[in-house]
C-alpha cells in the first residue's frame, strides 16, 4: 500500500485496514517469535495504560479462550504476575474462573519460592481482607430498610430506588436532630423532673418585667368533651400544651447538679445552630458527588449522548412492563436530546424579531405567574389571620367540624394552593417555547418555590400579627400580649398542625384516592373512561416535593416545638411504608424516568433550597422578634439570641476579644475578599484546565494517525522481508 | 427449595469467595437457582458444576418458577421475582450476557461457574474497570473488537426496543451515533475500541448505578 493512498483514505477507513493488517500480523509473528505478544501492545502509550490497569487483559487475549491450547496463556499469565507482585486480588482480573483458579495456583507456587517473611505478610493481609469482607458483610444486615429498598430497586429501577434512599436519609437526618435537641434540652429536664440524678431546677429569676407580660392562662379543663381530646391531639392545643412538645413547658433557667448549674437558655440556643448547622453539613457532604459529576456534565453538553448509550439500560429491572417503560422513556429521551440540538440551531438561526416576540411573551407570562404566586400567598396571608382571629374567641360554642375546620385552614389553603398551582404552571410553560429538558426543569423549580415559600409566607404572617397590637401599645412586652401570650408555642402548634395534616392528606390520597381508582381500573376495565384514566403514576418530583415540604416544617418548627423532629422521624416512616405499598400494589411507575445520578442532586438541592427558606424566618423569630415574657427559658432576655452575648461575655477577656475580633467588620470584609479572589483564582484555573483539554484532545487524534500511518509503514516493510525471505 | 441436600463444600465457597466478588449468601442463592434448572435426579453437587445449561433453560426459569409457584402456596413470590435480571426477559441484552459469560466451545450454554462470573460482574461490589471490561464485551455484538457504527446502531435498537415502530428513523440514529462518536472516539478513527471506551465510562455518572444486578 502506497504513502499517498493511505492519506487519501476516508478517516474510517485505514484503520479498519490496519487492524485487519495487525490482526494476520500477530497470527504471523506468534508463529515466528515465542511471546504472542502483537507489537501493538510494544507501542509505549499502550505500555502506559496496561500499567495503569494491570487488572484487565488486552481484549484478543480472552476470545476462544477454551478454544487455545493453554499452554501459551499461562505463560503470559505468569508474565502477569511477575510484573505485578504486589498481590492485587485475583478476582479483580477480566477472566472467567477456571482461568482464575490457574491464575491463583500459579500465585500459589511463586508464594512458595519468597521468603518466609513474605509469606507470612501475604497470608496476614489476605486474611484481613476476608475479616473486613465479613465485618461489611455484618454491616450491611444493620442498614435500615435495605431489603426493601433493594427489592424496590430489583423492580422499579435505580431512579425510583433513588427516592425510597432519600426519604431513609431524612428518617436519620430527624433521628439525629432529635437526638441532638434530646441530650442538650430534653434530657436534663426529665432526669430531674423524675428524680433520676440528684439535680433540682433553677427557677428563673423575676426582674421587673411587666406583671402584664407574664399573664400566661393556660386553657383551663373544665367540663370537656370527648371530641376536644381530638382536637387538641390533632392541633396540639389544650392538654398538649403544657407538654414538653412545645417550647412553653421549658420555663426554667437552669438545672443544679451538684455544683455545677446547667445553662438551659444557651443549652436551648445552641441546639438550635447545631441541627441547622448538621442537616447543612450533611446535606453538602452528601451532595458534592452529585455537583461534581453534574458540573461535568453541564458543560456543553459533555458524554450526554454516551451516558445515555452506555449507561442507559438499567440491569437491575426484572419485570416485563418496568422494562417497556425504559424503552420507551430512552426512545423518548433521546428523541428529546436530537430534538433539543435541532431546536438549539434554530435558535440560533432565529431572527430579532421573532427573538423580540418571545421575550415579551415569556415576560408576559412570568408575570402572570408570579401573580398566581401572589394570589395564593395573599390567600394563605387572609387564612391565616382569619383562623388566628377566630380560634381564641369561638373555640366553647363552636361545633366539632367547624371548629377543626377553622383551627386547620391555614393548613387546608396551603394544601389547595400546592395542588392547583402546578397544574397551571404546566399549562402556562407550553407557551414559553423553551427547549423540552428546560421546560421541565423550570417547572419543577417553580414547584419548588411555590410549596416552600407557601410556610414562609404562613411564619411571616404570624409574625406579623404577633409583632402588631390592635388598639394598645406593645412597647410594654414588645409583641402582643394579649393574643399571644406565649407566641412561641403558638407558632409551634401551626407547624404541628401542618405535619399532621400533611400526614393525613398523604394517607388519605393513597387510602381513598389511590386505592379505589387502582380498584375501578382493574375490575372495571370494560369501561373505555376507566382504561384512559389509568393507574396513578408514581412522579417523583412531585413526592421528592412532599418529603422536602415536611422537612423544611421541621425544621422551622424544631426550635419552637422541640420535640416535632421525632414526629417528623415517625412521620417519615409511615410515609416509607406507605409508598412502598402503594408503589406495589396501587400505582404505576412514571413514564418519565428519572436517572439516579440526575435525581440525587436534584434531591439534595431542593432540600437545600428548603433549609435555606427554613432559615430566614428562623433567624428573625430567634434574633429580631421579643420573646416572650410569660413563658420558655428566656423570658428575661429581650430576644432569644441575647443569650449568647451574655456567655461571650463571661469568657476571659482574651477570648472575648478574639470573639470581638472575629465578628467586626473589621475581619468580616477582608475575609470576604479573599475568599472572592480565592474563588476567582479557582474559575480562571478551571478555564485554563479546559483550554489544556482541548488541545491534549487535538494532540491525541494527530498522535493516532501518526501511529497508523507508522504501522502501516511497519506491515509493509515486515511483508517485505518475508517475500524477500521466501 | 429443590437443592435442599446439595449445599456446597466450605472449601469450594471459600474458593468462590475469593475467585468472585460475591460474599457467601450469594453464592449459595445462585447455586440454589442453578440447581433448580437441573432435572431432579441432577441436583448433587458435583453433578451440578459439571451441568451446562442452555440459554433457552435459563429464560425459561422464571415460568418455571411461576408454575411451581402454583402448586406450592408456600413458595414465595419474592423467589421469582429475585431470579437475576441479567436471564430474565425483560432484559434485551440477554443473549449478549450469555455469550460472553459462556465458556463452551458453541458459546450457548452456562455452567454454573460462568453464572458465578455473570453474577460477580454484576455485583455492587465489583471494580469499575471489570464492569466497563465486560460491558464493553456485551456491547460489542460482531466480536470484533472495537464498536464500530453497526455495533452501535444495534445498541441503540436494543435500548429503544426492536419493534419497527418503536426504532429511531435512519436520519435520527445517524445523528444519534455522530454525536456517539463525536463524544468518545477520541483518536478519530471511526470506531471506539477498549480504551476509549472505558475512558467514557469512567466519566459516566450513571454506570455504575445502572450496570448492576441486584440479587
Amino acid at each position: 500500500m502506497s504513502e499517498s493512498s493511505a492519506s487519501t483514505l476516508p478517516p474510517g477507513r485505514p484503520s479498519r485496514q490496519a487492524f485487519i493488517h495487525q490482526e494476520s500480523l500477530s497470527l504471523d509473528s506468534s508463529c515466528f517469535s515465542s511471546p504472542p505478544v502483537t507489537f501493538l501492545q510494544e507501542l509505549p502509550s499502550y505500555r502506559s495504560i496496561a500499567r495503569k490497569r494491570t487488572t484487565i487483559l488486552p481484549r484478543d487475549k480472552q476470545s476462544g479462550t477454551l478454544l487455545k491450547p493453554t499452554d501459551s496463556y499461562s505463560s503470559q499469565l505468569e508474565g502477569e504476575i511477575t510484573e505485578n507482585l504486589d498481590n492485587q486480588s485475583i478476582r479483580k482480573y477480566a477472566l472467567n474462573i477456571s482461568e482464575k483458579r490457574r491464575l491463583r495456583d500459579i500465585q500459589e507456587t511463586q508464594m512458595r519460592y519468597l521468603s518466609e517473611w513474605d509469606q507470612w505478610k501475604r497470608y496476614s493481609s489476605k486474611s484481613w481482607e476476608r475479616f473486613i469482607e465479613k465485618a461489611r458483610e455484618m454491616t450491611t444486615h444493620l442498614e435500615l430498610w435495605r431489603k426493601d429498598i433493594r427489592s424496590i430497586e430489583g423492580k422499579f429501577g435505580t431512579g425510583i430506588q433513588s427516592y425510597f434512599s432519600f426519604l431513609r436519609f431524612l428518617v436519620l437526618l430527624n433521628l439525629v436532630i432529635f437526638l441532638i435537641i434530646f441530650m442538650l434540652v430534653l434530657l436534663p429536664v426529665l432526669l430531674t423532673r423524675y428524680k433520676i440524678t440528684n439535680s433540682s431546677f433553677v427557677l428563673i429569676p423575676s426582674k421587673g418585667a411587666d406583671i402584664q407580660c407574664t399573664v400566661y392562662p393556660i386553657s383551663s379543663s373544665g367540663l370537656i368533651y370527648f371530641y376536644s381530646y381530638i382536637i387538641d391531639l390533632l392541633s396540639g392545643t389544650g392538654f398538649l400544651e403544657d407538654t414538653c412538645l412545645f417550647y412553653g413547658h421549658y420555663t426554667i433557667d437552669g438545672v443544679k447538679f451538684q455544683n455545677f448549674i446547667y445553662d438551659l437558655p444557651l443549652a436551648y440556643v445552641l441546639s438550635t445552630v447545631a441541627y441547622l448547622a448538621l442537616s447543612l453539613l450533611w446535606i453538602v457532604k452528601r451532595s458534592v458527588e452529585g455537583f461534581k459529576s453534574n458540573l461535568i456534565r453541564s458543560e456543553e453538553h459533555f458524554q450526554s449522548y454516551c451516558n445515555k448509550i452506555f449507561a442507559g439500560w438499567d440491569f437491575c429491572i426484572t419485570s416485563r412492563s418496568v422494562a417497556d417503560l425504559k424503552h420507551s422513556s430512552l426512545r423518548y429521551e433521546l428523541r428529546a436530546d436530537l430534538e433539543e440540538e435541532r431546536i438549539r440551531q434554530k435558535i440560533a438561526e432565529r431572527t430579532s424579531e421573532e427573538t423580540i416576540r418571545i421575550y415579551s411573551l415569556r415576560l408576559f407570562l412570568n408575570c402572570i405567574v408570579l401573580a398566581v404566586l401572589a394570589a395564593c400567598f395573599y390567600a394563605i396571608y387572609r387564612a391565616t389571620i382569619f383562623s388566628q382571629e377566630h380560634m381564641k374567641k369561638e373555640i366553647d360554642k363552636m361545633v366539632f367540624g367547624e371548629n377543626l375546620l377553622i383551627l386547620y385552614l391555614p393548613s387546608i389553603v396551603i394544601t389547595l394552593a400546592n395542588f392547583i398551582t402546578p397544574i397551571i404552571f404546566a399549562k402556562i410553560i407550553h407557551y414559553e417555547d423553551y427547549s423540552p429538558g428546560f421546560e421541565i426543569r423550570l417547572t419543577i423549580l417553580r414547584c419548588v418555590f411555590m410549596r416552600l415559600a407557601t410556610i414562609c409566607v404562613l411564619v411571616f404572617t404570624l409574625d406579623s400579627k404577633i409583632t402588631s397590637c390592635d388598639n394598645y401599645p406593645c412597647e410594654l412586652c414588645g409583641y402582643n400580649q394579649k393574643l399571644y401570650p406565649c407566641w412561641e408555642t403558638q407558632v409551634g402548634q401551626e407547624m404541628y398542625k401542618l405535619m399532621i395534616f400533611d400526614l393525613i392528606i398523604i394517607l388519605a390520597v393513597t387510602l381513598f384516592v389511590d386505592f379505589p381508582r387502582k380498584i375501578l381500573v382493574t375490575y372495571c376495565s370494560s369501561w373505555k373512561l376507566f382504561q384512559c384514566w389509568g393507574q396513578q403514576e408514581f412522579a417523583i418530583p412531585d413526592n421528592v416535593l412532599g418529603i422536602v415540604y415536611g422537612q423544611t416544617i421541621c425544621w422551622i418548627g424544631a426550635f419552637f416545638s422541640p420535640l416535632l423532629p421525632a414526629v417528623a422521624t415517625l412521620k417519615f416512616i409511615i410515609i416509607f411504608y406507605v409508598k412502598e405499598i402503594s408503589l406495589l400494589y396501587t400505582c404505576r411507575p412514571s413514564p418519565r424516568q428519572f436517572r439516579a445520578s440526575n435525581s440525587n442532586f436534584f434531591f439534595l438541592l431542593v432540600l437545600l433550597i428548603g433549609l435555606c427558606l427554613a432559615i430566614i424566618p428562623l433567624t428573625i423569630s430567634i434574633a429580631r422578634i421579643p420573646s416572650s415574657k410569660a413563658c420558655g427559658p428566656f423570658t428575661n432576655f429581650n430576644t432569644t439570641w441575647e443569650v449568647v452575648p451574655k456567655m461571650v461575655s463571661t469568657f476571659p477577656s482574651s477570648l472575648q476579644s478574639l470573639v470581638h475580633g472575629i465578628t467586626s467588620e473589621a475581619f468580616a470584609v477582608p475575609f470576604f475578599m479573599i475568599l472572592c479572589l480565592v474563588m476567582f483564582y479557582f474559575i480562571a484555573l478551571a478555564g485554563a484546565h479546559k483550554r489544556v483539554v482541548v488541545q491534549l484532545r487535538e494532540q491525541l487524534s494527530l498522535e493516532s494517525r501518526d501511529k497508523r500511518y507508522l504501522i502501516q509503514k511497519l506491515t509493509e516493510a515486515q511483508r517485505d522481508m518475508r517475500n524477500r525471505l521466501d | 427449595m429443590g437443592g435442599s441436600g446439595s449445599r456446597l463444600s466450605k472449601e469450594l465457597l471459600v474458593e468462590y469467595q475469593d475467585l468472585t466478588f460475591l460474599t457467601k449468601q450469594e453464592i449459595l442463592l445462585a447455586h440454589r437457582w442453578f440447581c433448580e434448572l437441573l432435572p431432579q435426579e441432577h441436583r448433587s453437587v458435583e453433578e451440578s458444576l459439571q451441568a451446562r445449561v442452555s440459554l433457552e433453560q435459563i429464560l425459561s426459569l422464571p415460568e418455571l418458577k411461576r408454575l411451581i409457584a402454583l402448586h406450592r402456596a408456600a413458595v414465595k413470590i419474592a423467589m421469582q421475582s429475585a431470579w437475576p435480571s441479567a436471564c430474565n426477559t425483560a432484559n434485551p441484552f440477554k443473549e449478549r450476557i450469555c455469550r460472553v459469560f459462556s465458556t463452551s466451545p458453541t458459546r450457548d450454554s452456562l455452567s454454573f461457574e460462568d453464572f458465578l462470573d455473570l453474577l460477580s460482574v454484576f455485583s455492587d461490589t465489583a471494580t469499575p474497570d471489570i464492569k466497563s471490561h465486560y460491558a464493553f464485551r456485551i456491547f460489542d455484538f460482531d466480536d470484533d473488537g472495537t464498536l464500530n457504527r453497526e455495533d452501535l446502531s444495534q445498541l441503540v435498537n436494543c435500548l429503544t426496543g426492536e419493534g419497527e415502530d418503536t426504532r429511531l428513523s435512519a436520519s435520527e440514529m445517524k445523528q444519534l451515533i455522530d454525536n456517539i462518536l463525536e463524544e468518545s472516539d477520541i483518536d478519530r478513527d471511526g470506531t471506539i475500541n477498549l480504551s476509549e471506551f472505558q475512558h467514557v465510562i469512567s466519566r459516566s455518572p450513571d454506570f455504575a448505578s445502572s450496570f448492576k444486578i441486584v440479587l
